[in-house]
């Protein structure tokens, strides 16, 4: 289990257990984590699952693929540096302690 | 309130349950579904989960322990029987009775069967709806070299799509002059239709099936010419039909699904209707939609109606589907008096933009996630870009945006 950290635009924090190999979304819907709306269910088609990553973890991972890059241009809530839709991103053990942040509209 | 039952457990009662307990409702929520699976996605049946890019347990909505933690009770593989409105109260198959103080319908849509006299119980012939439809196609496919698909829907096109990628030579046949008829324009249609022929998917458009021919097995499809395609599967991906079966039952008026008011209420005020098997009567008009997106949002709108906010329900259409490698996006609603302009924009893909009386009414991207974005954002807030502008290649989608 990793524990990872989101942190609303509000600035209330929850922390949950989430199952490494799953994505960021599905972590924070399976916890109840409120502003993750994931309409698309992870498609990749809603871009309503924002977050931003810490650089650190942001810059490990592999960039994201076309389609979500153009998705994170056009965000409800800006884009920042280290965006990403966390229906792409996977959970692994190395992101034990991460905090992620929501981003208000 | 105390005790709110949902009958069905898909997408919109989860939206409902999920909504009422982030808004502090401390009652009891139960869910009734009669499959025996926790609640979980459709969409990817058609797509993903078939091609086993995505496991089964990654196709729940929310894992059991969501339930736990929520107090959301699931009652599975069980029917509702009767809705007991005097008594308010369900009963259900395995003799139980449940009191409610306000019940949700959400008993979704079911597919649409080609009629037994084609069919004669023949194997081999599939409608696509829950997985349990899946697994019957699954290992079939497995073997199989040959599918047609009837019907050039969404369904259809995503099965189609799917069975060529695993290998099959794949027919679809469409009574209909195009694909797609009722749903999409004909420019976006005769797009997806070049995308399966350069695919190899063959197209019978406008023909009529006449029979089903097999002994015990389907073996070819014959058409209204006459011709007759072997086959060893049939998918049929004719339509859906809202459940309405319980509700005329007891009583509730329905029309093209159960009717509601624009709070989501039926003709009794204690019980509302969401997603695929409600139609919302609005001022505008009779609204039915069959999508994620709608079973969220009424399931959504209704928790807070049953807590007494009173708000209207406003239609935010929006749907996606994926075939090949090409995502469809659609934002908005598109008639078909609507002024179509196309937008193809290299590293931007290509978008259909529809204008109804000068308003910007929806927008159809193809591969183009930036044209869906910024399409929805304009639409949802009224603000319309003319034709001209779209069509206008030297110009960014964000600058059009910028400069409304």
């Amino acid at each position: 289990m990793t524990k990872i950290t989101f942190v609303q635009p509000s600035g209330v924090e929850a922390t949950v257990e989430a199952t490494s190999g799953l994505s960021l979304m599905e972590a924070a819907l399976h916890n109840g984590v409120e502003g993750i709306l994931a309409e698309c269910n992870g498609a990749a088609a809603c871009a309503t699952c924002h977050v931003v990553l810490p650089k650190a973890v942001y810059d490990r991972l592999d960039a994201p693929e076309d389609h979500e890059e153009d998705m994170l241009d056009f965000t409800e809530a800006e884009r920042q540096p280290c965006s990403r839709l966390s229906c792409q991103v996977r959970v692994s053990d190395d992101m034990d302690g991460m905090v992620v942040h929501i981003p208000g509209e | 309130m105390k005790t709110v039952v949902m009958i069905g457990a898909g997408q919109a009662s989860l939206s409902c349950a999920a909504k009422l307990r982030a808004k502090g409702f401390d009652g009891e929520i139960i869910l009734i579904g009669d499959e025996p699976k926790l609640p979980y996605q459709r969409p990817p049946l058609s797509k993903a989960y078939l091609l086993g890019k995505v496991e089964a347990e990654r196709l729940l909505l929310r894992p059991q322990s969501w339930y736990e933690q929520q107090q959301i009770r699931l009652v599975t593989a069980t029917k509702v029987m009767r809705i007991d409105r005097n008594n308010k109260a369900v009963e259900l198959s395995d003799g139980r009775v449940q009191p409610y103080d306000a019940l949700v319908l959400a008993t979704g849509s079911a597919a649409r069967n080609l009629p037994q006299s084609m069919t004669r119980s023949m194997s081999g012939i599939h409608t696509i709806r829950d997985l349990n439809d899946i697994e019957n196609l699954r290992p079939e496919l497995d073997v199989a070299r040959h599918m047609v698909v009837i019907g050039g829907g969404y369904i259809g096109l995503e099965m189609a799509a799917v069975a060529k990628g695993l290998g099959l030579e794949v027919d679809v046949i469409e009574a209909a002059p195009n694909i797609l008829g009722r749903v999409a324009s004909k420019e976006t249609a005769d797009y997806i239709l070049e995308l399966h022929q350069d695919q190899g998917v063959t197209f019978r458009v406008g023909e009529q099936v006449k029979e089903l021919s097999g002994d015990g097995k389907i073996e070819s499809v014959v058409l209204g010419n006459g011709e007759a395609i072997p086959t060893d599967i049939v998918v049929a991906g004719i339509g859906a039909m809202p459940r309405v079966e319980l509700a005329e039952q007891a009583g509730l008026e329905v029309a093209n699904g159960i009717l509601v008011n624009a709070f989501g209420q039926t003709s009794d005020p204690d019980i509302y209707a969401i997603g695929d098997c409600a139609c919302y009567r609005l001022q505008t008009g009779d609204v039915r939609l069959e999508s994620v997106g709608n079973a969220i949002d009424t399931g959504e709108l209704v928790a807070g109606n049953i807590l007494g906010e009173e708000m209207m329900y406003e239609p935010k259409p929006w749907f996606w589907s994926d075939q090949f490698d090409m995502k469809l996006q659609i934002a908005g609603q598109i008639s078909t008096q609507d002024r179509i302009t196309v937008r193809d924009v290299e590293g931007e893909g290509r978008s259909h933009w529809y204008h109804r009386d000068g308003q910007l009414v929806a927008v159809d991207a193809l591969n183009a996630p930036r044209a869906y974005l910024i399409g929805r954002k304009m639409v949802l807030n009224g603000l319309s870009p003319t034709g001209e502008q779209l069509a206008n290649c030297n110009q960014s989608l964000k600058e059009i945006f910028d400069s409304l």
